[in-house]
């Protein structure tokens, strides 16, 4: 491989358990957002963007549909001769065969695939969230400041900081003290597990918290108090744009409802694109009875019923006299005639049947899980 | 299917169609909100299971080249075979000459080193989702020398069409060219098939004997040397020879049975991939019996219509009966009916545009009113 400025490294294993039916087929990066994305493409689309194109993807759980989708990187233009995606679940080594016990480790399992990229830096992202940004800038910081690590921060309201990792740092942006859900915040700048290193920094910090026993092998946990603690040169870089955690039922389905704003929370369909593998789908049609306000419908859908405050994802069909509020409807589930959805999340190729009702409330979505149907009687209020 | 290559001539002169192709080949006319006419017979040709296609070029070529590229959004950019690209021959004492034999003939060695036996010629200015594995399979069964598609009319239109009569086994036993179609005509969609070692040997004796028009002259006119078969297509079709006939097949597809059949059964139609967002409808959209590609932002009323990738739509607008192509930006208060916009038209605050219902109004491309 030709030497790469800067190597992306996305972490896909996690099982996102606490998006409960959503995952159970599935890995968390893989899970439909936006009405025809999937929540690993905005990292994805980022790097494009940013102009880094060699991008790792490591993978651990449930990674089939993942790798399925990935394929060959076309979709976000990485398919290069020399660089593009490179997919690196776990794999067996002489002495056996090792899961990725945290994040750290899963980069330091990785350590041979980055010595062949030979980066000066190496960018680290998770494949959780859901943000539009140019890491061109933050890498110019990173360079500025002569850090031997940037780590990405947010703003965050003062009430919610005890939920996050916080940056206390001077003026200048360097980072004094890092605290993990602190119940007392000094600041209010929360890491976004953004994390520019330079290369040899890193892998001395990952080889030698590799033969820690008692390390939980974490950025957040060990790594970055590690590099404190040494006095290393830390600096956050500020973002300032949206930027969402979709790790639960809750804030995926409100990230969802962001876009439905009048001015959605970032532009959608300028420069900045969100790349995509898209399936050969038709313009969707919307019926002579439909009625259908404050909605994203994506291709390949039929809307006859009714449709407001939703998102609608590919291939999907709405009957006659159904009414689908505050929802999300993903790929190619049907909704029959007169049936109704309100506050809820329906996975794919589900069948919500003539006159069944699926019904949540503002805090308590109700999820129905990847492939199932749901009968006209035996519906009501579900779990979440 | 690998024993077929496939043929997609683009040359057909089209005068009736003049607004719309003044720098656009026919077949690169944009379609149903998110194609091109191309689209439906290369998608056709790749779900057949054909892997190796030669693109006649017409004589605007840049939007084809432009919407095809490599071919990869169709699957045929191959390491073998794929899609190649026919220019018309440049040679002075060939180029002289009518007609589109000449680009055939000039491209004869393209023809004859591609390993495949069948040649499956075709157009590309029809509107159709057809498997052609069967026609192969019929092809073969009846021993006929070419194998042409047709269906069957059923209503009255003018334009010139190929038009033939069958025996019950579908042997063709005349071919015409005519200037209008009746219900029950059985007309040919351009779908030619035929062993390479025919269609060789037609292209050369027609040409070096004064032939212009592979057609007319290498068929029609030799059709009694020729054992021709004929197989009916009864899905949807639509050739879009004019104005008239490019509106009323956008509008068919406002008919979920169409729809459906063409674009959402076992075999896709593929196109140039564009990354766009998915149809934003705000507060105040009111949206119905439409067709609406992803890109859109809309705000007005929309009723009856066509909106291609990333048209603009605001507040206090209404559409009515019209084809919006690509990155028009319809402005607050305006009135639209009957009307097909071209790509990157604005259409400023409060004006009203109103053509015929038979005869629509054309904006052409680029234009600000």
């Amino acid at each position: 491989m030709r030497k790469t400025e800067c190597l992306a490294m996305i972490l896909a294993g996690g099982q996102g358990s606490r998006l409960g039916a959503l995952t159970k087929k599935i890995a968390k990066p893989a899970v439909p957002f936006g009405g025809k994305y999937r929540i690993i493409d905005f990292p994805l689309s980022n790097c494009a963007n940013s102009g880094i194109d060699k991008v790792g993807v490591l993978t651990q759980y449930r990674p089939l549909e993942l790798h399925n989708y990935l394929a060959s990187g076309s979709a976000w233009d990485l398919d290069k001769s020399d660089g593009g995606v490179f997919i690196l679940p776990p794999y067996a080594r002489e002495k056996g065969a090792d899961w990725y016990q945290g994040t750290a480790d899963a980069i330091y399992q990785n350590l041979n695939f980055i010595d062949l990229a030979d980066p000066e830096y190496v960018l680290i992202l998770s494949g959780d969230h859901i943000y539009t940004m140019d890491y061109s800038w933050m890498l110019e910081s990173h360079k500025m400041n002569k850090a031997e690590a940037t780590i990405g921060v947010f703003e965050v309201p003062w009430d919610e900081a005890p939920r996050f990792g916080i940056m206390n740092t001077d003026k200048t942006g360097r980072i004094l003290e890092f605290e993990e859900k602190p119940a007392k915040p000094k600041s209010n700048l929360a890491s976004m597990g953004i994390y520019i290193f330079n290369k040899s920094y890193l892998k001395k910090y990952l080889e030698e918290d590799a033969k820690d026993e008692t390390s939980a092998h974490d950025f957040g946990k060990n790594i970055i108090p590690k590099m404190l603690a040494d006095q290393g040169r830390l600096y956050s870089y500020a973002f300032d744009g949206y930027w969402k955690d979709v790790g639960t039922i809750e804030s995926l389905w409100q990230a969802n409802m962001d876009l439905l704003q009048d001015k959605p929370p970032f532009e959608l369909n300028g420069d900045w694109k969100i790349y995509s593998s898209n399936q050969p789908f038709p313009p969707h049609y919307i019926g002579k009875e439909a009625k259908i306000k404050k909605a994203m419908v994506s291709e390949g859908s039929m809307i006859l019923g009714e449709v407001e405050n939703s998102i609608i994802f590919p291939g999907v069909r709405i009957g006659k006299g159904a009414k689908v509020t505050n929802s999300v409807i993903m790929p190619s589930t049907v909704i029959a005639d007169g049936a109704v959805v309100d506050y809820a999340i329906v996975a794919q190729n589900c069948e919500i049947a003539e006159g069944a009702k699926v019904t949540g409330e503002l805090g308590a979505i109700t999820v129905v899980a990847e492939g199932e149907t749901v009968e006209a009687a035996a519906s009501g209020k579900q779990a979440g | 299917m690998k024993t077929v290559m496939g043929i997609i001539n683009l040359q057909e002169e089209n005068k009736l169609i003049r607004e719309l192709t003044d720098r656009r080949a026919v077949e690169s006319l944009p379609f149903a909100g998110r194609y091109r006419l191309i689209d439906f017979t290369l998608s056709s040709m790749v779900n057949s299971g054909i892997q190796n296609v030669g693109v006649m070029l017409p004589d605007k070529p840049r939007s084809v080249l432009d919407h095809l590229r490599s071919g990869k959004d169709w699957d045929l950019a191959r390491r073998h075979d794929g899609l190649f690209y026919l220019p018309a021959p440049h040679d002075e004492a060939v180029a002289a000459r009518k007609g589109d034999l000449k680009n055939f003939y000039h491209n004869l060695d393209f023809f004859e080193h591609s390993s495949q036996k069948y040649v499956l010629l075709t157009s590309g200015s029809f509107v159709y989702n057809v498997d052609f594995s069967q026609l192969l399979r019929f092809h073969q069964n009846t021993d006929a020398d070419i194998t042409m598609v047709y269906y069957t009319s059923t209503h009255e239109t003018p334009g010139r069409n190929v038009v033939i009569e069958t025996a019950e086994n579908g042997l063709v036993e005349d071919i015409s060219e005519k200037q209008a179609v009746y219900d029950g005509s059985k007309v040919a969609m351009s779908v030619y098939l035929m062993e390479k070692r025919i269609f060789a040997e037609m292209v050369r004796y027609t040409f070096e004997h004064g032939g212009q028009d592979l057609l007319m002259d290498g068929i029609i006119r030799r059709a009694s040397e020729y054992n021709i078969y004929a197989c009916e297509h009864d899905g949807y079709v639509a050739h879009v020879d004019s104005t008239t006939a490019f509106y009323r097949a956008n509008m068919d597809l406002l008919e979920p049975e169409n729809w459906e059949e063409l674009f959402m059964g076992r075999n896709s139609i593929y196109t140039k991939v564009k990354d766009e967002v998915p149809v934003q409808y705000k507060e105040t959209a009111d949206v119905r019996n439409s067709l609406i590609a992803n890109g859109c932002e809309i705000r007005g009323e929309v009723e009856n219509s066509i909106l291609f990738r990333g048209v603009k739509i605001a507040k206090g607008v209404k559409v009515k009966n019209s084809i919006i192509m690509q990155r028009c930006d319809i402005q607050e208060g305006a009135l639209i009916e009957n009307v097909i916009c071209d790509k990157n038209v604005v259409i400023t605050k409060d004006k009203w545009l109103k053509g015929a219902p038979t005869y629509p109004l054309i904006v052409t491309k680029n234009v600000v009113i």
